[in-house]
């Protein structure tokens, strides 16, 4: 085995080139664990964390990038502003995860249960791909994410980060787990709220092959507070029986397996308080003062 | 392939297999042995050290991403041959059984009190969520991080 120590991005992406079967690495904390406990055995792996083009963050035009290299420390100390994305890092592993864990390597590894996920998928998220060959693409983040550990990068590209329109609007991340630290999610959901466009997104990991949204829950919710005028006015009150479907429609959108974790039953049942919970809070901080 | 690592101040290098960790760099390279070897995936923060003035676990490292990088480890709070005051704590709270967390938990303590000498009972137990043990169900060792802090801001 051979380890690449790239110094800066277009010596990365000529190493990827020349090597395509060699294996980023950038935080280590899903790698080094196959690494350790000898179920990977890569030919060539290139350290990315010294990188730095990979490690910051920008907001132009109304949009934000977040570089691939960012661990969950940096978002939750330099972003809170984006509270869901906040929410999920800082649910993380353990301060020591944190510290080392990027969302870069949450998209490349693709697992379900990758929390920063479902917050990238409520945001409508693109990941930002670039070979040396063929320069910089987009790709959707559902485009991406093909499967269970699986994605549409190609062998000579890395992932240099991730771009979303900037929303105004309450959301949250939560998940279920059995304690509160170093806990693989069992469900987790984000739930966003996009006032400008009058939608609601609702996005669900660790219960399905991939992330998933629960869109006939967006687009009933939108449709009640349409119809109700609470759009215009956060004061209307939505009926425990919209909040209720609403809940129904996110449990009935996941697509849970049993496993070590938890039930398929567990995980859907889980989906819909979590959904609740997170419309509920997202309805009251539309009602909150503007000064507050 | 050979790794050299500023380790406590000193630089130290040694061949190493390219695919080991951080850890085993430490432990069996330069007979490093404070770090703790127990869970290998990031659970139990036994083998934390500090990479670049970040908390770590070291066997989520590889050794060669350390290259050319400083290290600090559990033997580097150690001055003059005496027991830092967050180690002293442990020992006078009874917060050490087998003692096989405690190089871990002590550098997690020593993290958090830099940043926060008077840390809240949240914040200890947030800043303790990444450190397991088994033996004294924690108690022993909140009392240890109070001892500590009062310690180390002047207090008896």
């Amino acid at each position: 085995m051979e380890v690449l120590l790239p110094h800066s991005l277009e010596e990365a992406l000529a190493i990827k080139g020349e090597r395509p079967e060699a294996t980023p690495i950038a935080g280590g904390t899903d790698l080094m664990v196959d690494l350790n406990f000898g179920r990977l055995r890569p030919a060539a792996m290139i350290d990315l964390s010294r990188v730095a083009e990979l490690a910051s963050w920008q907001q132009e035009d109304g949009h934000v990038f977040l570089g691939a290299g960012l661990t969950y420390a940096t978002i939750v100390k330099e972003m809170p502003e984006f509270k869901p994305l906040v929410q999920a890092s800082r649910s993380v592993g353990s301060p020591q995860i944190r510290n080392r864990g990027t969302v870069g390597g949450n998209l490349g590894t693709a697992s379900p249960a990758g929390d920063a996920l479902p917050v990238l998928a409520a945001y409508d998220a693109d990941v930002v791909l670039r070979s040396r060959a063929r320069g910089e693409r987009s790709l959707a983040w559902h485009a991406f994410l093909t499967g269970p550990k699986k994605t549409a990068i190609a062998p000579d590209e890395l992932i240099i980060g991730t771009r979303w329109r900037r929303l105004r609007g309450p959301g949250s991340f939560s998940k279920i787990g059995t304690r509160n630290a170093m806990v693989i999610s069992v469900a987790g959901l984000c739930l966003v709220v996009d006032e400008e466009n009058g939608a609601v997104k609702v996005a669900l990991g660790s219960v399905g092959p991939t992330i998933l949204r629960a869109t006939e829950a967006e687009q009933q919710i939108a449709a009640a507070m349409t119809s109700s005028g609470a759009w215009q006015d956060s004061s209307i009150t939505i009926t425990e029986q919209v909040i209720d479907e609403f809940g129904s429609l996110v449990a009935a959108a996941a697509k849970p397996l049993d496993d070590v974790r938890g039930t398929a039953a567990y995980r859907r049942h889980g989906c819909r308080v979590l959904a609740r919970r997170a419309l509920i809070w997202a309805l009251n901080e539309r009602r909150l003062p503007a000064w507050l | 392939m050979v790794v050299r690592v500023k380790v406590n101040n000193e630089w130290r290098e040694a061949e190493v297999w390219p695919g080991a960790s951080l850890l085993t760099f430490l432990r069996d390279r330069l007979g490093l042995y404070g770090s703790k070897n127990a869970c290998e995936q990031g659970e139990c923060g036994s083998c934390s050290v500090w990479l670049e003035g970040a908390l770590v676990c070291s066997c989520l490292v590889l050794a060669a991403q350390a290259h050319e990088r400083e290290v600090r480890t559990v033997e580097g709070l150690m001055a003059d041959e005496r027991l830092h005051p967050i180690q002293e704590a442990f020992v006078e709270a009874g917060a050490v059984q087998c003692g096989f967390c405690t190089p871990g938990f002590v550098v997690a303590v020593a993290e958090l009190l830099q940043k926060d000498p008077t840390p809240s009972p949240a914040t200890v137990r947030e800043a303790l969520s990444g450190n397991l043990c088994r033996c004294t169900g924690y108690q022993k060792i909140l009392d240890a991080v109070s001892l500590a802090s009062s310690r180390m801001r002047g207090g008896t």
